[in-house]
C-alpha cells in the first residue's frame, strides 16, 4: 500500500493541501511535528482571511474588489511581490470559503475592536484554532492519516524528484523514540517558516551598531515549532531562494509577553493614542502617522532598530477606554517624571521629549475614527494626528518588544507551488503557507493576507500533489487555471 | 467624555479594593483581561459581547457573567490559549466554579447555602426522607403496600391518598421552593443590574431574553451547529436532549395544573381517561423527560472533564437521575392503575416528587433561573449604547 500524498506541515495550509489531495482521491498522510494540543502551528493564533469581494458577501460589507486588495498588498510590499502568485491569492479568495464552510470552518462578522476591517477580513467563528479543529475533523473523516510529534528534518530527493521523508516520531516532551522513512509519490511541505528558531534569526539579523544582537529582545507570537529545520534543509540541497531572512511580519508588543504564543491578546493598541519614546526616553517616529490597523505591522521592526529592542508606549487619563484593554497592567504614575522614573528612564530626557511633544501640539478637533487634524508643529519626529499633550494623570506606560509572527525567507515558486532547483520545477515536491508566502510577501503585512496565501497556495498545493500522484491529465484544469479565468460556477455563495 | 472619567473612577474604585473578590471570582478576572484582548469567541455566546463592554470585572459583573455562561465548551476548544498554555485560560471551568459559588451565596435563607456544598449528600437525604414518609404513610392509610384499596381502580390514587391531603402536603412545600428561588434571584438581580447599566427591564428586552432562554440559543454555538461535549466536535444532542428534558417537565407540570383546575373548577375528579388532557400532557412530558433525561445523563458521562466543574457533576448527575426517576415512576404508575403494585409506586413516585419540591431551591434546578436572570440583564445592557468607544471600532 503505497501512500500518494505526504503533507509535512500541519497548519492551515498543511490541511488545506491534505483536504484538497484527498479530495482529488488520493491516499494522504499528515506530518505534524507538535503534539495534538499544540497542533496547527501559528494558523491557531489567526483570526481572518482578507477576501476580495465585489459585492456585500454574508459577513462581508460593501465590496473589496481585485484591484484595491491588490494595490493594498503592493502598498505594503513596496513592490516586493509577485503580481501574479498575488493576483492568484487575491481572486482565490474570492471563491475559497465556499470550500471552507463545506470543511467545516465557520464565518462571523468582524469583532468588536476590529471593525475597521468589516469591509476587507471575513473572520473565522473561533478564530484560527476552530478553523484548525474543523480542517482536522473533516481530514479525519475523509480518511487522512495525521501523526503527531512527527518531525521531519530531511528529505530524500533524486535530481529534484521527491522520494520519501525521513521522519522522528517524538515523545510528547520532545525525545526522539524511532525514526522512520516514508514514501509517497508527492509531497507537500507547508511546516512553516523559521520564526521560532532564535539561534537562526540571531544569525540573520546580526549585530547592530551598538553591539547589540538585536533578535535576543525578540518575542515570538506564535507557535515554538516553526524551527525551519526542513526550510533549512531544502535551501542547503540547492531549492531556489526567494526572500529577506530579516523580513517578518513582525508588531509591538508587550514586552512581558511569554516568548512563545502570546498571540493576539499581547499587542499594544495605544500606540496612536500617546507617544512612544526608546530607551534613551526619546521618541522616534510618527505615532499617528495612520491608522493603528494599518501601522501596527510597522512598529516591530521600529522597535527592534531601537537601543535596546524595547520601546515605551505613554498615554494619561484621556485613552482609558479608547483601546482594546491590554493584558498586562500598564505601569501607572500620577505625575510625567514619577512615570519615567519607575520606567527606569532618564527623568531629563523624557521630560524634554514629552515637553517638547506637549508644546508642539496644535488644538485640532480630536476623532479617533478619522484621520483628525490634532497634530504637532516644530517637533521631530512630527505626530500628524490624534495629537494630544500628554496632560491629565494618571499616566500609564507599556513597554513593547519586537514580536516575531513569520518570516519570510522561502522558496521560490509558481502558480503551481512546485518547488525549483535551478530554475527546474520538481515534478513532484510542492511548498505552501509560510513557507513560500515570501513570493507574495517580499516585507511588510497587511491584516488577514498569511491565510489568504496561505489557504489558496495551500489549497494549490494539495490539487498539484495529488495531481502528480495520480498522473491526472494535463487537459483537465488546474485549480489556478480554473481562479484566474473566473470560472463562475465556483462563485457558490457561502451559506451564513 | 463623562461616561469614560466615569468609568476610569469606577475601575480606580474597584483597584482600589473596595469589592473583596474571592479566588474563583479572580480567576475569572484574571481569565477575562486575557480574553478581552483577544476576543475571538464573540460569535459563540453572550458571555463575550458582554464582556467587551467592560475594561475591569468586579464581582457583580463576575455574577452575572458567570450565570450568563451556558458551560457550551466551544470557546475552551476553539481557544489559543487553553491549556497547556501557560495563560491557563478555561473560561468553561472557571464560569462554572463561580457559578455554583453564586448559587450558595444567593441562596435563601442563606444558611441554606450550605446544601450546595454536599448536593449530593443533600439530594439522597431528601430522597430517602421522602420516599421513607410516603412508604409509611400509604402502609398506615391502606394496610399494605401492595394491593389493597388500590385494586379498586375508581377511587385510583385518592383510595390511598386523599386529594385534599395530598394538595396539604406538596403546596406547602412547592410554595416555599418557588419563595425560595424568588428571594435569592431578587436578591442577585439587585446586585448584578446596576453593573449591567440599571436599566430597567423593557418588553423587547424581556422578549428576547425568554426567546433565548426558550430555544437554548447559546447552546447552538452561534452558528447553530450546536454545542461541544466529548471533543472538539459541535453536536446538537445536548440543546435537543436539554429541550426534551425541559418541555417534558413543563408538560408534566401543565398536566397536573390542568388537572388542578379540572379537579377545583369542573369537579371533575382524577383519574382522568387516556384520551382526556392532563393524561395526554402528562404522558407524552413523562416520555419526553424520560428520554432527555437518559440523553442528558449519557452526555454527561461522556463530556469532556475539562468542562466545567467536575465537582458539581454529583449535583449535576443526581438532578437528571431525579428527574429521569420521576418521570418513569410516573408513566409506569399509569400502567399500573389498578394492580396490586400501585401503593408502592404512588409512594415512590410522590416520594421522589417531594425530594425534587425540597431541593428545588438548593440544587441544579436553580441554574434555569439564575441564568434566565442574567439574559435579561444582557438584553438590557446591549440596548444601552457602550461606555467605551475603542479607537479601532
Amino acid at each position: 500500500m503505497s501512500l500518494d500524498v505526504l503533507v509535512i506541515g500541519g497548519g492551515n495550509a498543511a490541511l488545506s493541501a491534505a483536504l484538497m489531495a484527498r479530495e482529488a482521491g488520493a491516499s494522504v498522510m499528515v506530518l505534524e511535528s507538535a503534539p495534538r494540543e499544540w497542533r496547527g502551528g501559528n494558523s491557531m493564533h489567526t483570526r481572518n482571511l482578507r477576501c476580495m469581494h465585489d459585492a456585500p458577501q454574508d459577513v462581508l460589507v460593501e465590496a473589496y474588489p481585485e484591484e484595491e486588495f491588490w494595490q493594498d498588498l503592493l502598498k505594503v510590499t513596496g513592490g516586493l511581490t509577485d503580481e501574479h502568485l498575488a493576483r492568484l491569492a487575491i481572486r482565490h479568495s474570492h471563491h475559497c470559503r465556499p470550500w471552507m464552510v463545506k470543511h467545516g470552518v465557520r464565518f462571523q462578522p468582524s469583532l468588536s475592536g476590529a471593525l475597521h476591517t468589516a469591509r476587507t477580513n471575513a473572520f473565522f467563528m473561533g478564530g484560527g484554532k476552530a478553523l484548525i479543529n474543523a480542517y482536522y475533523r473533516s481530514a479525519e473523516k475523509l480518511g487522512v492519516q495525521i501523526r503527531y510529534n512527527a518531525e521531519v528534518n530531511e528529505l530524500e530527493l533524486e535530481n529534484g524528484v521527491f522520494k520519501a521523508a525521513l521522519v522522528k516520531h517524538k515523545s510528547a516532551s520532545g525525545e526522539v523514540l524511532r525514526t522512520e522513512r516514508i514514501s509517497a509519490k508527492a509531497c507537500v511541505m507547508a511546516a512553516g517558516g523559521f520564526e521560532s528558531n532564535i539561534p537562526w534569526l540571531k544569525e540573520a539579523w546580526g549585530q547592530n551598531a551598538q553591539g547589540e544582537f538585536p533578535a535576543d529582545n525578540f518575542l515570538i507570537r506564535g507557535t515554538k515549532f516553526n524551527q525551519g529545520v526542513l526550510l533549512k534543509h531544502l535551501l542547503e540541497r540547492g531549492a531556489d531562494q526567494i526572500g529577506d531572512p530579516t523580513q517578518a511580519h513582525m508588531v509591538a508588543i508587550d514586552a512581558r509577553a511569554p516568548l512563545y504564543d502570546g498571540g493576539i491578546c499581547t499587542r499594544i493598541d495605544c500606540v496612536s493614542l500617546g507617544v512612544v519614546v526608546n530607551k534613551n526616553a526619546e521618541r522616534f517616529y510618527d505615532e499617528g502617522e495612520d491608522f493603528w490597523p494599518k501601522r501596527y505591522a510597522i512598529w516591530g521592526r521600529l522597535v527592534a532598530q531601537q537601543p535596546g529592542q524595547v520601546g515605551f508606549s505613554i498615554t494619561d487619563a484621556k485613552a482609558v477606554g479608547r483601546f482594546m484593554p491590554p493584558v498586562f497592567e500598564g505601569t501607572v504614575a500620577q505625575t510625567l517624571p514619577e512615570l519615567a522614573q519607575k520606567l527606569g528612564l532618564n527623568v531629563d530626557t523624557f521630560m524634554a521629549t514629552l515637553n517638547a511633544y506637549n508644546q508642539a501640539c496644535v488644538p485640532g478637533h480630536f476623532d479617533h475614527t478619522v484621520l483628525d487634524d490634532c497634530h504637532t508643529e516644530g517637533v521631530t519626529p512630527a505626530k500628524t494626528h490624534w495629537a494630544l499633550p500628554l496632560d491629565t494623570a494618571p499616566f500609564y506606560a507599556y513597554p513593547v518588544k519586537p514580536g516575531v509572527t513569520f518570516t519570510y525567507l522561502g522558496l521560490k515558486t509558481d502558480e503551481t507551488t512546485a518547488v525549483r532547483f535551478n530554475n527546474q520545477a520538481s515534478p513532484n515536491l510542492f511548498v505552501s503557507g509560510e513557507m513560500m508566502a515570501g513570493n507574495v510577501l517580499g516585507k511588510g503585512y497587511t491584516a488577514g493576507v498569511g491565510m489568504t496565501i496561505g489557504t489558496a497556495f495551500g489549497r494549490i498545493s494539495g490539487e498539484q500533489a495529488a495531481r502528480a500522484a495520480l498522473g491526472t491529465p494535463v487537459s483537465v484544469p488546474t485549480l489556478a487555471q480554473q481562479v484566474m479565468q473566473g470560472r463562475a460556477d465556483l462563485d457558490t455563495p457561502v451559506s451564513a | 467624555m463623562q461616561t469614560l472619567q466615569q468609568l476610569t473612577q469606577e475601575a480606580t474604585a474597584l483597584a482600589r479594593g473596595d469589592i473583596v473578590l474571592t479566588g474563583s471570582e479572580k480567576e475569572v478576572a484574571r481569565q477575562l483581561q486575557i480574553c478581552n484582548g483577544c476576543r475571538y469567541c464573540e460569535g459563540f455566546c453572550a458571555v463575550f459581547p458582554a464582556m467587551t463592554r467592560r475594561l475591569e470585572f468586579g464581582k457583580a459583573d463576575i455574577h452575572y457573567l458567570a450565570n450568563l455562561c451556558h458551560n457550551c465548551g466551544a470557546c475552551l476548544h476553539a481557544c489559543q490559549y487553553a491549556p497547556p498554555h501557560e495563560f491557563a485560560i478555561n473560561v468553561p471551568k472557571a464560569m462554572a466554579t463561580v457559578r455554583g459559588q453564586t448559587y450558595a451565596d444567593y441562596a435563601w435563607p442563606s444558611a441554606m447555602g450550605a446544601l450546595y456544598q454536599r448536593n449530593g449528600l443533600t439530594l439522597s437525604l431528601a430522597l430517602a426522607a421522602s420516599i421513607t414518609l410516603f412508604m409509611l404513610l400509604a402502609l398506615q392509610s391502606n394496610g399494605t403496600l401492595w394491593g389493597g384499596a388500590a385494586l379498586n381502580a375508581q377511587q385510583g390514587f385518592y383510595a390511598i391518598f386523599p386529594h385534599n391531603f395530598m394538595v396539604s402536603m406538596f403546596a406547602p412545600v412547592f410554595l416555599w421552593a418557588v419563595l425560595a428561588l424568588g428571594m435569592g434571584v431578587r436578591k442577585f438581580w439587585r446586585d448584578v443590574t446596576p453593573a449591567t447599566s440599571g436599566a430597567a427591564l423593557t418588553t423587547p428586552a424581556a422578549a428576547e431574553a425568554t426567546h433565548d432562554a426558550l430555544r437554548l440559543k447559546y447552546l447552538g454555538g452561534g452558528h447553530g451547529d450546536g454545542c461541544n461535549n466529548e471533543d472538539d466536535a459541535f453536536t446538537l444532542a445536548r440543546k435537543r436532549t436539554h429541550h426534551l428534558t425541559f418541555y417534558g417537565f413543563m408538560l408534566c407540570f401543565a398536566a397536573t395544573s390542568v388537572a388542578t383546575v379540572y379537579h377545583y373548577a369542573f369537579g371533575w375528579s382524577a383519574p382522568y381517561g387516556f384520551t382526556s388532557l392532563p393524561k395526554i400532557l402528562g404522558t407524552v412530558g413523562g416520555v419526553s423527560l424520560a428520554i432527555g433525561t437518559l440523553g442528558l445523563w449519557r452526555l454527561n458521562l461522556a463530556r469532556d472533564p475539562q468542562h466545567g466543574d467536575v465537582q458539581q457533576r454529583p449535583m449535576d448527575r443526581g438532578f437528571i437521575a431525579l428527574l429521569f426517576l420521576i418521570s418513569v415512576t410516573g408513566l409506569a404508575l399509569m400502567l399500573a392503575r389498578g394492580s396490586a403494585a400501585m401503593p408502592s409506586l404512588l409512594a415512590l413516585h410522590l416520594g421522589l416528587v417531594m425530594a425534587l419540591f425540597l431541593t428545588l431551591p438548593y440544587g441544579k434546578f436553580a441554574h434555569g433561573i439564575f441564568r434566565t436572570a442574567s439574559l435579561l440583564r444582557f438584553a438590557v445592557e446591549k440596548r444601552q449604547p457602550s461606555k467605551l468607544a475603542l479607537g479601532s471600532d
